[in-house]
């Protein structure tokens, strides 16, 4: 097991190098550091000179891989390729374009994040597995039909129109809590409980019809004929037999989601004005600060890579037929 | 009168005319002939593809632009003809001019009078504070307590126009194919309800504004009507970037395994370890910043807009290829090892032919469940990376510009709501109309649902 999980972290190392790679790519090579510094400094200043100085100030003055300048290592150390990309590899992500470090605004604002993400996730999670549940145990009925059809509805709602339908009932018409805010302590509750709902809700079409299939592919299984010819009770074919062998599928889809929690919701956070690294990275999309999105992308496939490995992890201890090799 | 033909109008009958050859190329096969005959036997398949269908029109409509030729003024004495620089397509003319009836700002649906006040001068020449009367709505009408007795009558004149015209689209189609086996009522019913309801938007709105105006007073109705082509553009051109990409190399990686299994593998992963958003709205960016600094490559500002959504589409299609490709990855492993490819290697059958022959047509229900799963997500994406900053050009009507513009407005007493109501509107019955479908596709095409049903 612990040798699986260290092949598996140093199988890692080539993904990130090429998300680093491409990342880079893009945002050196395809959009060069005068580029850049045009678009930040507008076109009506722009001189040679102020683009040498802007070049020199954000440290893009260097040669992209090599530079034949210095000497020694540095002839590799000191290009902006190492500055700006391979230093993410150590987690020193530098400073944003506005001189921001980006560090410690990662590690701040992380817990908003988490506070909004991470009930949405538990909430969401127990309320689609029960309503699935209650459909399922009503499966090839009106009520069942009826209820895949509100599902399909639900998922072809738009997002946008779930926060701004529940911040216009909720928040304004029926005043129950502020439409948007947060503070760190004190009454964190009331800012959150806003976008926590907004999020379940608009996660029940796609999240109850995905649960209500898994459970079904177990209903159509040997097992549960037996259990029926048996003369189980049909609520303990559903909660003894169906639930815990659809818990397989269920937590391969579920546990991959678990660390990118940390990174939030892009809409949510911006809507509901909650400092999390969601809000941080739309405001790093509009004003352009390349460094802030660099560092994101960084921090989201190291989540993604994480999220993979727990997925493989979690298999073994719910299927005791899997072996990690 | 001067005909434009944009990049994205070329692509968009392009893909129409491929998906009519696709179409009629599949039917040759009897096997996926039964598979479409059972979508279609269900009355919510003809009715959501009757749905589906209606919006691709409207997107082919919108999707013919010329430049109207521009009367010389008097005194000019020159042979050349001057075009006008605004682009019109078939559905402005066809909608009535309803695109161009602008009032000053804000006006509720069927307004008579604007929603902010205005400083005015009454009969007396003495200036007051009030609402202004809207220049195009309600304009004939002799007292406004008539209002309402003049829809209706209206809408009544409209609604018998609109069944005229239902009937004789519906006529011949019933002549053809009244013994069909497939459920073709549930079709004409939904396409004679479609067909009123664009005859009744029509021809109330050269006298109101149906869904009202926005902060610049343009009519809403027509903002969310240009949506349209936008949304399917964007669903199906996307998509067509991606299927080549994601075909090739899973069928590649499937097919020929090792070191090219593992360099399609590190591919993918890589890319969807990146989160998606942050790829597509960094690419956005660039390509942004990459046409600030080469303004002089396009000649008219909608050639810029249609440049900037292609680049969109692009990217949506390149940066999504993943999911696709790890599908049929794993399709034509399982394909490859099956006696048939077998029996085709022993005879010395060439790898391409074995992929074209073999591998391809048995992949094929992959690849169109995902066309039509795609649409409705990518359609629902484009609201959200609009609002990001990162979507269409504003100049390019779209639901999420449409959207983004208005959020801000239901703090306002009286709320504005019909900006957003109208495109979440539109943009909802398009999405469940693709989702319902989607499904029945999926049913029908999908191996194991169908292996599920006949054993049941």
């Amino acid at each position: 097991m612990f040798a699986y999980i260290v092949r598996r972290l140093l199988y890692a190392i080539p993904i990130l190098i090429g998300v680093n790679l491409l990342t880079f790519t893009l945002f050196f090579v395809v959009n060069t550091p005068d580029d850049m510094a045009v678009s930040q400094l507008g076109e009506k200043y722009v001189t040679p000179e102020a683009i040498e100085n802007w070049k020199k100030k954000n440290g893009y003055d260097k040669p992209l891989f090599v530079n034949a300048d210095a000497s020694g290592t540095s002839q590799l150390t000191d290009t902006i390729f190492f500055n700006k990309s391979v230093r993410l590899f150590a987690f020193d992500f530098g400073r944003s374009e506005s001189g921001r470090d980006i560090t410690t605004d990662v590690s701040t604002r992380m817990w908003p994040s988490l506070a909004v993400a991470l009930p949405t996730f538990i909430v969401g999670i127990g309320v689609n597995i029960t309503i699935a549940l209650m459909v399922v145990m009503f499966h090839a009925t009106r009520l069942d039909r009826g209820a895949v059809f509100l599902f399909v509805a639900l998922m072809s709602i738009s997002y946008l129109f779930y926060i701004i339908g529940g911040q216009y009932l909720v928040a304004k018409s029926w005043r129950l809590v502020p439409v948007s805010g947060f503070v760190p302590e004190g009454q964190v509750w009331r800012f959150l409980v806003l976008p926590v709902m907004v999020g379940v809700i608009a996660g029940i079409g796609a999240g109850a019809r995905w649960y209500r299939t898994l459970f079904l592919e177990e209903a159509n299984q040997d097992y549960v004929r037996t259990a029926r010819a048996k003369g189980c009770s049909e609520l303990t074919i559903l909660f003894k037999h169906i639930l815990p062998n659809a818990m397989i599928p269920i937590l391969t889809g579920v546990v991959v989601l678990i660390p990118t929690l940390f990174m939030g919701s892009l809409l949510i956070e911006s809507f509901f004005g909650i400092p999390g690294l969601g809000s941080y990275m739309l405001d790093a999309i509009n004003s352009q600060d390349f460094a802030i999105v660099r560092s994101m992308v960084f921090i989201g496939s190291i989540l993604y890579i994480l999220g993979l490995i727990l997925t493989d992890i979690s298999y073994t201890l719910a299927d005791p037929r899997v072996r990690l090799s | 009168m001067k005909v434009v033909v944009l990049w994205s109008d070329a692509l968009i009958f392009l893909l129409a005319i491929s998906l009519v050859v696709f179409f009629f190329q599949l039917r040759k096969d009897p096997q996926i002939r039964a598979r479409w005959q059972q979508v279609f036997s269900s009355r919510l398949g003809m009715m959501t593809f009757t749905v589906i269908i209606a919006y691709v029109s409207v997107a082919l409509l919108d999707s013919m632009h010329f430049r109207v030729a521009l009367e010389n003024p008097d005194g000019l004495e020159t042979q050349e003809v001057f075009y006008d620089n605004n682009v019109t397509s078939v559905l402005d003319v066809l909608s009535g001019g309803m695109g161009e009836r602008f009032e000053r700002t804000y006006s509720a649906p069927f307004a008579l009078k604007s929603f902010e006040k205005q400083t005015l001068q009454d009969e007396m020449g003495r200036t007051v504070r009030d609402f202004p009367q809207l220049k195009h709505a309600g304009v004939h009408l002799e007292s406004p307590q008539d209002k309402w007795a003049d829809v209706g009558q209206r809408s009544l004149y409209a609604l018998l126009m609109g069944a005229a015209l239902s009937l004789l689209i519906i006529l011949p189609q019933w002549l053809l194919l009244r013994n069909s086996p497939l459920p073709w009522y549930a079709s004409w019913a939904v396409q004679g309800i479609l067909i009123s309801a664009a005859v009744w938007m029509v021809s109330i709105s050269r006298y109101y504004h149906v869904l009202g105006t926005d902060l610049g007073g343009a009519d809403v109705l027509y903002q969310t009507m240009k949506g349209i082509r936008t949304g399917v553009l964007l669903g199906t051109l996307s998509t067509l970037i991606m299927l080549p990409i994601a075909v090739t190399l899973g069928i590649a990686a499937g097919y020929f395994k090792g070191w090219v299994d593992d360099v399609v593998q590190y591919l993918y992963i890589t890319l969807s370890s990146i989160p998606g958003i942050l790829l597509i709205a960094a690419s956005v960016l660039l390509f942004q910043v990459y046409i600030d600094i080469n303004p002089d490559f396009f000649s008219i500002g909608m050639e810029k807009a249609d440049a900037k959504f292609i680049a969109l589409c692009f990217i949506l299609g390149v940066t999504s290829w993943s999911t696709l490709c790890r599908l049929i990855r794993a399709e034509t492993l399982k394909i490859s090892q099956l006696g048939y490819v077998q029996a085709a290697h022993a005879f010395g059958v060439s790898h391409v032919r074995i992929l074209w022959r073999h591998i391809l047509p048995n992949v094929v229900h992959i690849i169109l469940i995902t066309f039509v799963l795609d649409f409705s997500a990518l359609v629902l994406a484009e609201a959200v990376l609009s609002y990001i900053g990162v979507g269409i050009d504003p100049s390019m009507g779209s639901w999420g510009n449409m959207i983004n513009g208005a959020r801000t407005e239901l703090s306002r007493e009286p709320v504005i709501w019909w900006t957003l109501a109208g495109a979440f509107l539109f943009m909802f019955v398009l999405v469940l109309a693709a989702n319902l479908f989607s499904d029945l596709v999926r049913d029908a095409f999908d191996p194991r649902t169908s292996l599920r049903r006949s054993e049941a």
